[in-house]
């Protein structure tokens, strides 16, 4: 993959840079939570032909991870919105 | 010098590249040949009278020049140990040594054209149908096959090259320096932007080069202005290779810094300019691979870039000016024209008659005419590589006879210009070129501030500045005018059975084959008769290949459309790709210690650590009796600094961390969210909020990101700043009986009584006069033990005042592998040894950890529900019954003819001398007193008890406590 990703710290970087750790997953309440619906969480990902969001560790360069929305079949990448990544790396002000 | 160059080498052209005051030699075939700096090799060939250059891949049959240009598949040569070398444009330089390939036993007589003879029994398909049965029989069809590939040969003592990788940011990125090219690339720069201008051949100017006296006058023009340009940068004898998405572009540069070797440009560009002119396209007729069979361009090529009369009668055939252009050179150069047969007009040819090359040709009224020369001049095709690598789908116009780009399918961040995109003058071409230059240019601005506005900025209120390139070019689109098309008679296949593939030797008749056997589309037909999958990929048969395919099914050419055109769009040297290899290696601040004291090295991961120095059991047994030390640097540290470091320790561990005081130590194991062992340390808390977390070896860096994943994914919240020390500190274990008195005698500042200082505590204070060293009494050997880790730096002083004020007490370095036995004496598994990708927290002895009463942690789900169903094998101790029996790591645990489990690490020990294990075993037999049956890998099946726990020597832990 040869796109640019925006990284916060960096500005926009080569993808070979990161790490893509994949499509974001909400982590269930471990003390609510049926052997099925964690399983869903540990292995299985919409992986659309589309918009997903994911997260990238930008392993060569500040280290930090960020939180893309991209879309799969153009590699188009946009900003997250500020709400939505705030629990994805998401630079505090 | 007399008769340095050959009979038909031309006196002094106006536009030649040759530099006549530098005579050079080389060899071809053995015999030596002449020709001038600027020649390439079959320039010089050529120049001395030699026609026949290469022999056709399944025929044999002879070839010559072609198109005088890279993409010529006549021209292939070994130049020294280099296969495959394109004579037509490599240089000719003084001492080559130059060989035709694919002859055996000469150019001139080779014993393989019997292929020829066979031809029509090789037709498409023939190695698919005939080599198929019987299959047992194809290694040696392969072999006999294989002395009649295609190609040069390569020595296996080639040297090795490092070839070096570039990285370039243009705004701009043009591909073709033709006067398109040149033109856009100067408008570009005088927009602001800085401009990567890429063109294959030796110099910049395309048909400029070898046109006429205005022509040269307009190239000389256009090159001082690129030349005045500081914003633009030229690389000649590079192409651009590939597209990817976001212009991310492939630049392969040739001859770099004057050497034959290949260099990769890693390019990201914010436009590309495609500009790569127009190929022309051969003619389909019999005897169209004869040598003395040119197109027009490689007639004007030959005459006015490097002197050489191409032949001595000729009959043309002409579609376009460009052929009635290289008429006027034939004659200017000396060459007969015997017969122009105007295609305009309705001239045709319909064969070149000859054997080893052209000795007459038939004209479309049936008369013969004798000549050595058949030119052509039927059309070109647009190379539309790039186009195809940006989704772009060029589409084919009849009147023009050949394909154009879609503008409506073309992204925004790729523009085209010149030849590819339309006809008219010189003038007219650069006028559209300059324009989509100058919105180039506006677009790279623009996207270069699109870029910079999609990023986060830290604070909403600042955003970043802008890049470079932002911000060039004028604030309005630039409209470039609209180009002609010019009219062209559609020309592809004559009225007789021809070759149009030349490196791949498929013929019209091979296609028709195809469509007839069913492969009735340009992808299929191929696919089976390997048409466009030779060494020119398509460039010159691309579109006779769709033409015949379209004749055959009765579609249109605009129906069929052509084959995809995928990179790279020449072929690229393996080397330039691969690039140079960084493989970083690791050693500890004591490795010339351990040089110096025959230690025998490890590679574990990235680092370079003493397996052993002399015997290790040796060593194990010194660590028992009086004292040992060893390099452990590669362990993992972290170091944790913050108010949230227990609810971080909680999370990550399987194990509590909430009351762990100040000084002290606690073990603790992280699995994954799976359940599975991921690693496993210590972690001590220095201070209030300062804690040191230590990791395995080769978990250093997984653990790092683990933990930073954790902190900026779902807990960005929390107030812990992780900072990785592995490398800032040297580490070493001292273990023994005797380790106390040995560090009492360096150490200042710290109690090191078993009250004051007692095991699972951490200090820090000096050792052997270095401030900031951190003490550990932990024990992996199960001894008393102190792992101390001081500042890198300090780590060799430390390590051999250590050793030298130890040595009455009995110390000796010990290595890995003498640890290895410790530790398996002990019963402590090692992560990714004694566990595995599947190995749940239960299934690895840790019942005693694992706390199923904590709110959360990484795992606990899985493991909450493994320990209530009791699933998964289980760790144990294991003992064989004999002795002296040591089963081999991984040898099974069977029962009844099924797996029951497997070894996992095993060992002789020094201090029981017998053997021992660990295990992993269903749940079932991991009750203690179990015997299991080992099967060896020699298939022995041998008996073995299950001990009632880990650990083999001290299991209750009494030598590390004292």
């Amino acid at each position: 993959m040869t796109i640019l990703l925006p990284c916060a710290w960096c500005g926009p970087r080569e993808a070979t840079e990161f790490a893509h750790i994949g499509e974001v997953a909400a982590r269930p309440d471990p003390g609510a939570v049926t052997p099925a619906q964690w399983r869903e969480y540990l292995y299985l990902r919409a992986n659309p032909c589309g918009w997903t969001s994911e997260t990238w560790y930008h392993r060569m360069g500040c280290r930090r991870f960020i939180r893309v929305e991209r879309h799969t079949e153009t590699n188009e990448v946009r900003p997250v919105p500020a709400a939505a990544g705030a629990r994805a790396g998401e630079p505090a002000p | 010098m007399s008769e340095p160059t050959g009979a038909m080498r031309l006196p002094r052209q106006l536009g030649e590249v040759i530099d006549r005051g530098e005579p050079l030699e080389f060899t071809w075939n053995g015999r030596p040949c002449h020709g001038y700096a600027g020649d390439t090799i079959v320039s010089a060939l050529a120049a001395a009278g030699e026609r026949v250059f290469s022999r056709s891949m399944k025929y044999h049959r002879p070839r010559g020049l072609l198109t005088a240009s890279f993409h010529d598949p006549g021209c292939m040569v070994q130049v020294g140990d280099e296969p495959n070398v394109r004579g037509a444009h490599r240089l000719a330089a003084g001492g080559m040594v130059v060989t035709s390939q694919n002859t055996w036993p000469s150019l001139r007589l080779d014993a393989k054209s019997v292929n020829g003879l066979g031809g029509r029994f090789l037709t498409a398909g023939f190695y698919y149908k005939t080599f198929m049965r019987p299959r047992f029989a194809w290694p040696a069809y392969e072999s006999v096959l294989r002395r009649f590939v295609n190609g040069g040969t390569v020595s296996p003592d080639t040297p090795h090259t490092r070839p070096e990788k570039r990285h370039a940011h243009p705004d701009v990125l043009i591909a073709g320096g033709g006067p398109a090219g040149m033109a856009a690339a100067i408008s570009a720069a005088e927009a602001g932007a800085s401009v990567l201008l890429v063109e294959e051949e030796h110099g910049l100017g395309g048909h400029l080069r070898w046109g006429s006296e205005a022509d040269l006058a307009a190239l000389a023009e256009l090159a001082g202005r690129v030349a005045a340009e500081p914003g633009v940068e030229v690389l000649t004898d590079a192409v651009v290779i590939a597209r990817y998405d976001g212009n991310a572009l492939a630049v392969l540069e040739r001859r770099h810094g004057g050497a034959e070797a290949e260099r990769l440009i890693r390019t990201r560009a914010k436009t590309l300019v495609v500009a790569p002119g127009l190929i022309e396209r051969p003619y389909v007729f019999a005897g169209n691979d004869l040598p003395g069979v040119m197109l027009s361009t490689a007639v004007r090529r030959l005459i006015n870039l490097h002197a050489v009369r191409p032949g001595q009668r000729a009959v043309v055939l002409t579609a376009n000016p460009d052929g009635d252009a290289a008429i006027a050179d034939l004659k200017r150069a000396g060459v007969e024209v015997a017969r122009v047969e105007d295609a305009r007009l309705g001239g045709d040819v319909s064969a070149a008659v000859g054997r080893t090359g052209v000795r007459a040709v038939q004209v479309a009224d049936g008369t013969r005419i004798d000549c050595d020369l058949l030119v052509t001049a039927v059309g070109w095709t647009a190379p539309t590589s790039l186009l195809n690598a940006s989704g772009d789908r060029p589409v084919y116009n009849p009147r023009a006879a050949r394909f154009f780009p879609d503008a409506s399918r073309l992204p925004g961040d790729v523009l085209v210009t010149g030849g590819i995109a339309g006809d008219g003058s010189l003038e007219e071409l650069t006028e559209h070129a300059a324009a989509v230059g100058t919105e180039a240019a506006r677009r790279a601005g623009r996207i270069a501030a699109a870029r910079v506005a999609a990023t986060p900025t830290r604070r909403a209120a600042a955003p970043l500045a802008p890049g470079p390139g932002a911000g060039t070019g004028p604030a309005a689109a630039v409209m470039p005018p609209d180009l002609p098309v010019e009219a062209h008679p559609e020309l592809f296949i004559g009225r007789t059975n021809g070759f149009v593939d030349f490196s791949e030797d498929v013929s019209a008749k091979d296609l028709r084959a195809a469509v007839a056997e069913g492969y009735d589309s340009a992808e299929l037909a191929k696919r089976f008769t390997t048409a466009t999958m030779g060494p020119l990929q398509g460039k010159l048969e691309t579109v006779n290949t769709v033409a015949v395919v379209a004749a055959a099914t009765g579609a249109s050419i605009a129906g069929t459309g052509t084959t995809t055109w995928r990179p790279p769009y020449v072929p690229v040297t393996l080397g330039a790709l691969a690039g140079r290899a960084f493989e970083p290696v690791r050693y500890s601040p004591m490795q010339p210690w351990h040089e110096a004291h025959g230690a025998v090295p490890l590679v574990a991961g990235a680092w370079i650590r003493p397996d052993h120095y002399a015997d290790p059991a040796a060593e194990a047994r010194n660590v028992r009796e009086h004292v040992g030390i060893i390099d452990v640097t590669p362990i993992g540290k972290l170091d944790l600094r913050g108010p949230d470091v227990p609810a971080l320790l909680n999370l990550l561990y399987v194990n509590k961390w909430s009351k762990l005081g100040i000084g002290r130590v606690r073990y603790g194991v992280m699995c994954a969210d799976d359940g599975v062992v991921l690693d496993d340390g210590v972690t001590g808390r220095l201070a209030d909020e300062h804690y040191l977390m230590s990791t395995t070896s080769s978990g250093a860096a997984t653990v790092w990101e683990w933990a930073e994943n954790w902190l900026q994914t779902e807990h960005p919240d929390w107030r812990v700043h992780i900072t990785p020390v592995t490398t800032a500190y040297a580490s070493m274990n001292v273990a023994g009986p005797q380790a106390r008195r040995l560090i009492e005698r360096v150490t200042q500042g710290v109690d090191l009584s078993n009250e004051e200082f007692p095991y699972m505590n951490v200090r820090t204070g000096q050792i052997a006069g270095v401030d900031d060293c951190v003490l550990w009494r932990i024990g992996f050997t199960g001894e008393l033990s102190y792992e101390l880790h001081v500042p890198a730096g300090y780590g060799l002083h430390v390590w051999e005042t250590l050793l030298d004020r130890g040595a009455d007490l009995g110390i000796g370095a010990f290595g890995v592998e003498a640890q290895r036995i410790l530790r398996l004496e002990k019963g402590h598994f090692i992560v990714g040894q004694d566990t595995d990708g599947l190995t749940r927290g239960f299934s690895a002895g840790l019942e005693w950890a694992i706390k199923l009463d904590k709110d959360d942690f990484v795992g606990k789900p899985e493991l909450a529900w493994q320990f209530a169903d009791g699933s998964g094998p289980r760790l144990v101790g294991l003992q064989p019954v004999d002795r002296s029996v040591v089963p081999e790591v991984a040898s099974l645990i069977v029962e009844g003819g099924h797996i029951a489990g497997r070894i996992t690490s095993s060992r002789m020990s020094p201090t029981l001398g017998r053997s021992i294990c660990l295990a992993q075993v269903e749940a079932r037999l991991a009750e203690p007193g179990t015997e299991v049956t080992v099967r060896l890998p020699s298939g022995r099946l041998i008996a073995a008890t299950v001990m009632p726990q880990l650990a083999h020597v001290d299991p209750d832990g009494e030598r590390m406590r004292v």
